[in-house]
């Protein structure tokens, strides 16, 4: 493989994720992220797992690397549940 | 068994965690030592490079062990246009003597050495355990709680990173708010070891540091790359508020970086191995909480907010290591579990962390010189090309030359002006 710029599915597939399927460690409230103007979480969340969908943001936990830029970035506290995932679960870095 | 009573209990095999739990286990306490990843390391994300003057302060000689990369012994900044960059490179051997300055590492190795260390000398460290609550007994920190599991210990160390959702527990300080922390973004890109010494112009046991800015849209923050034994760790540290505020990606921004003409050549032919993220701690000495202690709870490393950026020198490892050997020093003195918290704040200034964190007190406030991160790299750039520009034409004169460059970046008023902020930050 060359270096190329990688997409954001790319990007998520070089790590290794154990997902707690039904199980989300963060919760968003989708009404709220409605009347919410500057959803920062679309550009700032480095995994993208915010994203616009039929024009609202969608939050999908299974990429997560688990970082905590939602937590300390949501305007609006649409982010009304931010923990670790459960233990084995999430993400697993082997060489960073 | 759950109804022993531990010495300690360490939460988080990151750096400060294992440090403390080290200090503890080799003086022979009772000590458990615990980490949600399934093992330590597996969820922590560093630039990559550690002051070994830590290691040494917990044990002379650890180093040897510690499955350290490369020693560092040359130190680039890389200042970026659209299609160019001037570098500068400062080749010191001599960082490498001795006891080198620092290495490059990679946390899941470093973290579970260090994890193991611990365990060598009696400790007992618990993996894929995450602690969802504090004890908290007669306003007392009484031990933890992990689902169904409940543990006791004279005393906890939050060594739960720079999200520390136990310090908030504890209700030493509130939530973390954005101004107080930076993203870093991080790729690690595989690389033969012959192709990274003939590349970046070392021996194999030595490596680079490099420090890029103008690669950020503006945003304040700046790049790293950081040779490791048959990788590099490739990345971009930004400020959240301000890339809150404007309307491209993170990963655009840091993708466009690795594909910069002056950046990509440094990679070609490596292979991307994983993609990983953290927040780091961003304002140094006005970012650490009043309070890093309650009765039967300390704070250490990350979680701590511990960390120094000179945009030249990034610390954090290595502060998290000497808080986690202040913390079991305290504890270590301490007749009575209550005596901790006031004797880890005394082992703070003891072992001059805090000396070191007053000593950039204001330093951060450079970082809101917005045009560091985008027109003065230009500005050299421009200057440079001016410089080095050879067409047949009749060239200007230097001066007047020199003076061009400087007026189509930035006006003598701006100049002056952040001359002024970066002299009174220093």
């Amino acid at each position: 493989m060359s270096i190329k710029k990688l997409g954001p599915e790319e990007l998520l597939a070089l790590d290794k994720f154990s997902v707690n399927e039904g199980h989300p460690h963060i919760l968003v409230d989708k009404a709220i992220c409605a009347t919410c103007t500057p959803q920062v979480c679309l550009v700032v969340c480095p995994a993208r797992c915010y994203r616009l969908k039929d024009n609202a943001v969608n939050f999908e936990y299974a990429g997560c690397l688990e970082c905590g830029t939602c937590r300390v970035m949501c305007v609006e506290k649409g982010v009304t549940q931010w923990n670790y995932p459960g233990a084995t679960f999430g993400v697993t870095f082997r060489i960073s | 068994m759950a109804d022993d009573k531990y010495d300690a209990i360490i939460v988080g095999a990151g750096p400060a965690g294992s440090a403390c739990a080290y200090t503890l286990a080799k003086q022979g306490k009772n000590i458990l030592l615990l980490e949600r990843g399934n093992a330590p390391g597996g969820k922590n994300v560093s630039g990559g490079r550690l002051y070994t003057y830590a290691l040494e302060q917990l044990e002379p000689g650890m180093y040897k062990r510690a499955p350290l990369h490369r020693k560092i012994i040359r130190e680039q900044i890389m200042l970026l246009n659209a299609r160019g960059a001037t570098t500068i490179d400062y080749h010191n051997p001599a960082f490498g003597d001795g006891v080198p300055q620092s290495y490059s590492v990679v946390r899941a190795e470093l973290d579970e050495w260090f994890a193991g260390e611990v365990e060598s000398h009696g400790g007992t460290v618990a993996s894929g355990v995450l602690v969802d609550d504090l004890l908290i007994e007669n306003d007392k920190v009484a031990g933890i709680r992990s689902g169904s599991d409940e543990m006791r210990a004279d005393i906890v160390v939050a060594a739960d990173g720079v999200n520390s959702l136990l310090g908030q527990k504890a209700g030493l300080f509130p939530d973390a708010t954005a101004h107080t922390v930076g993203l870093g973004v991080k790729e690690t890109i595989e690389l033969p070891d012959d192709v990274i010494n003939a590349r970046f112009g070392v021996k194999s046991d030595e490596g680079v540091a490099r420090v890029a800015i103008g690669c950020t849209d503006g945003i304040s923050g700046g790049a790293f790359l950081y040779t490791n034994k048959g990788s590099v760790s490739l990345g971009i540290v930004f400020n959240l508020v301000e890339a809150g505020r404007q309307k491209r990606q993170v990963q655009d921004i840091f993708q466009d970086f690795k594909m910069h003409p002056a950046v990509l050549p440094l990679l070609e032919g490596g292979t991307s191995v994983e993609y990983g993220a953290h927040l780091v701690p961003e304002l140094g000495y006005e970012g650490i909480p009043k309070r890093l202690h309650r009765e039967g709870f300390l704070v250490v490393g990350d979680a701590a907010k511990f960390g120094i950026n000179t945009g030249m020198i990034i610390r954090g490892m290595d502060l998290a290591i000497v808080s986690g050997l202040a913390a079991g020093q305290a504890i270590l003195k301490a007749t009575k579990p209550a005596d901790a918290g006031e004797l880890y704040m005394k082992q703070l200034e003891e072992s001059l962390l805090m000396a070191n964190e007053r000593a950039y007190k204001n330093f951060h406030n450079i970082f809101d010189i917005s045009r560091i991160f985008n027109t003065y790299p230009a500005l050299a750039n421009d200057a440079l090309q001016f410089l080095y520009t050879v067409d047949g034409k009749v060239p200007k004169p230097m001066l007047s030359g020199l003076y061009g460059v400087v007026k189509k970046n930035a006006t003598l008023g701006q100049l002056a002006a952040d001359g002024w902020k970066a002299f009174r930050s220093l």
